[in-house]
């Protein structure tokens, strides 16, 4: 009986939430079985509510009934906590330390500004993209220093922490491309970005994870209508 | 051991988050003093993308971002750890350290405000963070990271000293014994460690110096006080 318990892993999240796939594509590199809990936003469970009370939201990994919220957090939980499958942080601390600043760069000036390209139109938008434009050419000065002249290899089969958030942001590059009309990946202005999250989207997991294009189209649009009616409101 | 330098700026309470993560491993460090309205070349050469402090230089190599230097020194210096053993307690404290980072911000919105609609929603966003820490981190511990002081501790350090000058400036009062009665005990407790209060900026002087970077910042918006 006890052995049923020891690792028991489940996952609650929505099927279209990048910050949940992250989390999802960590497990699965890792070879970590676990149960997906699709929760409906609109209508949040009891469970999700008790196990993230802060934030009340996904992704919320539960481990062996302890809950671990935020998926950066997460992500760190399950490399320190299953030491079997591929790492997902480099051993050198001044590596960690890297990969940790270009997280919180992608995170923090990227993430949100893509979202503001999504929820707005006009000329607000024009000056979001133009930001999401201008971070891109900082993070792509960066990886010439991250990846230091050394060809950053990806062997099909493992990601580490900074390859899975910035899947989890581009790896629907296409779908973003279709609904905002503006292509963000491309290989003339940021070949560096380009190469890299193209090579992400051919990992294995990434691609067992990924919804069909018109889901994350339709879910896209969705999003995009919905932040459009509010604002005109 | 490799030489190790901390950019920083006084009163910054990002810089003094380095401060006491150095001082609490008892890591020797030379303080550099940075004038942000005047950068210099080093800062601009070790911290290109965001030109901003703190900075740590270890044999060379820079580390940016308060959040990232203090993970860093804490796999670089495993001694008198910020972090707990327990796997589960140690994702409980770095949520706690992203929330700091994410939350936390909105009392320096209060800080810019003047009395309005803007200040009254700086005011309802800061006692919203408040009510979480009270009641979800802190609980009833003394500290975040249980009987000694962590790393979310070191991260809420802006609520143990900066937020009471922001009060002052403000006028507003957050931190109420019989509103958030375990966070107003943390703030004096935190405040008592011993390598918390020989370190920190002296309340008088770091009032002066704030009264006036916010004087300066509502002048540019052509607001009085």
């Amino acid at each position: 009986m006890k052995m049923a318990k020891e690792n028991n892993v489940k996952l609650h999240g929505m099927w279209a939430s990048p910050y949940v796939k992250r989390v999802e594509i960590a497990l699965k590199i890792k070879g970590i079985p676990y149960e997906f809990v699709e929760e409906d936003l609109v209508n949040k469970s009891q469970l999700l509510l008790q196990y993230n009370p802060v934030h009340k939201k996904v992704p919320v990994l539960i481990h062996n009934g302890k809950p671990i919220c935020e998926s950066l957090v997460i992500l760190e939980y399950i490399d320190e906590t299953w030491k079997n499958g591929p790492p997902l942080l480099p051993q050198d601390p001044y590596k960690r330390a890297k990969v940790r600043f270009w997280t919180s760069f992608v995170e923090k000036e990227l993430f949100e500004n893509l979202l503001l390209v999504a929820r707005s139109e006009g000329e607000a938008q024009e000056k979001a993209i133009k930001v999401v434009f201008e971070k891109l050419q900082l993070l792509e000065e960066g990886l010439k220093d991250l990846f230091q002249g050394e060809t950053y290899h990806i062997d099909g089969e493992t990601m580490g922490i900074l390859d899975i958030v910035l899947c989890s942001l581009f790896g629907a590059h296409e779908a973003q491309e279709e609904v905002l009309g503006v292509k963000f990946i491309d290989p003339e202005k940021f070949p560096l970005v380009c190469s890299w999250v193209t090579a992400l989207t051919e990992v294995t997991a990434v691609k067992e994870l990924r919804p069909p294009h018109e889901k994350l189209v339709a879910v896209l649009q969705f999003i995009r209508q919905r932040a459009l009616q509010a604002s005109a409101a | 051991m490799e030489e190790v330098k901390l950019i920083g700026t006084w009163p910054s309470p990002f810089s003094y988050r380095v401060i006491w993560a150095l001082k609490l491993k008892g890591i020797p460090y030379e303080y550099i003093e940075e004038d942000l309205s005047n950068k210099s070349p080093m800062l601009l050469q070790y911290n290109p993308l965001h030109k901003k402090i703190p900075v740590l230089v270890h044999g060379g190599k820079p580390i940016c971002e308060s959040a990232v230097i203090l993970q860093y020194i804490e796999d670089v210096w495993p001694q008198n750890p910020l972090l707990p053993n327990d796997p589960h307690e140690r994702a409980v404290a770095r949520f706690w350290v992203q929330f700091a980072d994410n939350k936390v911000p909105c009392i320096w919105r209060l800080f810019r405000t003047t009395e309005g609609d803007e200040q009254e929603e700086a005011k309802k966003e800061s006692m919203e963070m408040l009510r979480a820490l009270e009641e979800h981190g802190l609980r009833d511990k003394k500290f975040f990271g249980g009987d000694k002081i962590g790393i979310a501790d070191i991260a809420f350090g802006q609520v143990a000293h900066w937020l009471e000058m922001i009060e002052d400036l403000v006028g507003v009062k957050l931190i109420e014994a019989h509103t958030f009665p375990h966070l107003h005990a943390w703030t004096k407790n935190f405040k008592q460690v011993p390598i918390i209060k020989e370190n920190l900026p002296e309340y008088g002087e770091m009032l002066v110096y704030f009264k006036r970077a916010r004087y300066n910042f509502l002048a540019t918006r052509g607001l009085g006080i």
